[in-house]
């Protein structure tokens, strides 16, 4: 069978098995681009209700803490070397773009491996990572530090504002003004943690949960999959992305977050702070903490007037909702994280919007 | 920011490995990966390092899938 002869019976069974109001939160902000590109909003029964969640690791990264990495970034012999993602992301007053054309050392790396190499051809120079993101990359990014530990590079810090999935779930899946009826998880996350850290949405709360593959027909059959959980009365953590996807997980990439790295209470922006929900680097591994190793303003907490990330986060409201969306809004004068990041769900809504304003 | 995409290992080193991803040579880290990386083995790549280890059929399979999505992009 071709994609569009399976996908299109994928949509068939889907409507006739949505029979009540089913809404379902997908937790990737790779998700949300497959999603508003694919259009598969708009091809589901009315019934079925698609919010985004917390899966952009940029969108979720505080405003204090980027004002805390902008000033970093100004202090004089430093290299700031980021995701591609943080350059435009708005602080208070600038972002790192316009730090970079005021004279600041800011470089845009692919891989930590490739901060490791800036440090090496840098040595009069510190290094500073820009820690963001999920289980996904986290674990590169300590064995950035078992690297740079080795090879005694004293002039290679991280600065961590990592963040875990499971814990903000716990808080989306708990609240029941969201009424949140199942969750699509994160696959790349999930080929790091495997199906436990995930069960207690089942267990606890009772709600189906499916991790999912990022073609359009690995999400449609996802839904598929939550649907026909529900039909059954069932509630369990099922791999859709089996083809990636362990049930265990890689332990490995986990032993290397847990060496490196500590859970600490962590700031997320528009749902606040959530305990045992971030991850620092350990005290044995200060001299690459940049934290410890540099002096930073304390975090203030800051909003940005009218942006309404937090509950486009939270899948209350959907970016068109924002009254800023598309006016005052746009990729090219971003106002919040969620429209400026490519992952972001402003920036996804707004690029294929044609497709999905009416979700 | 957490997408990865499956390359075929060209070559291998201590913590490296020289992998073909989409047609282009590119070096990762291995280090994440438990089972031992050899020459053919498909890996999963995230911001310059393996992820997991993939067989090949499945590497395959998404590869294709890869591709014909990018055939029918009017999907
Ligand atoms: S449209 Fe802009 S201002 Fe409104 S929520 Fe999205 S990022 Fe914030």
């Amino acid at each position: 069978m071709t994609i569009k002869a399976q996908s299109a019976k994928l949509i068939a069974d889907i409507k006739a098995m949505a029979t009540e109001p089913f809404k379902l939160m997908e937790v990737c902000g790779s998700h949300t681009v497959a999603i508003a590109k694919s259009g598969i909003r708009e091809l589901l029964p009315p019934n079925i209700r698609l919010v985004s969640g917390p899966g952009c690791p940029v969108c979720v990264t505080d405003n204090s803490d980027i004002d805390r990495f902008l000033s970093l970034a100004q202090q004089p012999g430093l290299i700031i070397a980021t995701f591609g993602d943080m350059i435009r992301v708005p602080g208070t007053v600038t972002n790192l773009q316009n730090i970079r054309a005021g004279g600041a050392d800011v470089r845009v790396v692919y891989s930590t491996l490739d901060a490791l190499e800036i440090a090496r051809q840098n040595p009069e120079k510190q290094v500073v990572f820009l820690g963001i993101g999920f289980e996904t990359t986290i674990p590169t990014v300590a064995v950035s530090v078992e690297i740079a530990a080795r090879e005694n590079l004293s002039n290679y810090s991280v600065l961590a504002m990592h963040k875990l999935v499971p814990p903000v779930l716990e808080v989306l899946v708990m609240d029941p003004e969201l009424g949140i009826d199942a969750f699509i998880n994160p696959g790349h996350v999930c080929s790091v943690l495997g199906t436990e850290p995930f069960e207690f949405i089942a267990k606890q709360y009772g709600k189906p949960s499916v991790i999912a593959g990022f073609e359009p027909l690995d999400i449609l059959q996802t839904i598929w999959m939550l649907l026909k959980q529900r039909t059954e009365g069932r509630s369990e953590v099922e791999i859709e992305y089996t083809r990636v996807v362990k049930t265990a997980g890689n332990p490995k990439a986990r032993e290397y977050m847990d060496k490196y790295f500590t859970v600490v209470d962590a700031r997320w922006r528009g749902i606040g702070v959530i305990p045992q929900s971030g991850l620092k680097l350990r005290p044995e591994y200060s001299q690459f903490d940049a934290e410890a190793k540099f002096t930073l303003p304390q975090p203030v907490e800051t909003n940005i007037p009218g942006c309404q990330c937090g509950d486009i986060l939270k899948g209350r409201l959907l970016p068109p909702d924002c009254a800023l969306f598309g006016k005052a809004c746009t990729p090219l004068q971003p106002i919040g994280p969620c429209m400026v990041s490519s992952e972001g769900s402003c920036a996804a809504f707004y690029r294929y919007r044609g497709r999905s304003y009416n979700a | 920011m957490c997408l990865a995409i499956p390359g075929k290992v060209i070559l291998t080193t201590e913590h490296t490995a020289e992998v073909d991803l989409m047609g282009n040579r590119r070096k990762v880290n291995i280090d994440l990966v438990a089972d031992e990386v050899k020459p053919g083995d498909y890996l999963l790549i995230h911001a310059g390092y393996a992820i997991e280890k993939v067989d090949e059929e499945i590497a395959l399979e998404t590869l294709a899938l890869f591709e014909e999505a990018l055939e029918k992009s009017d999907y």
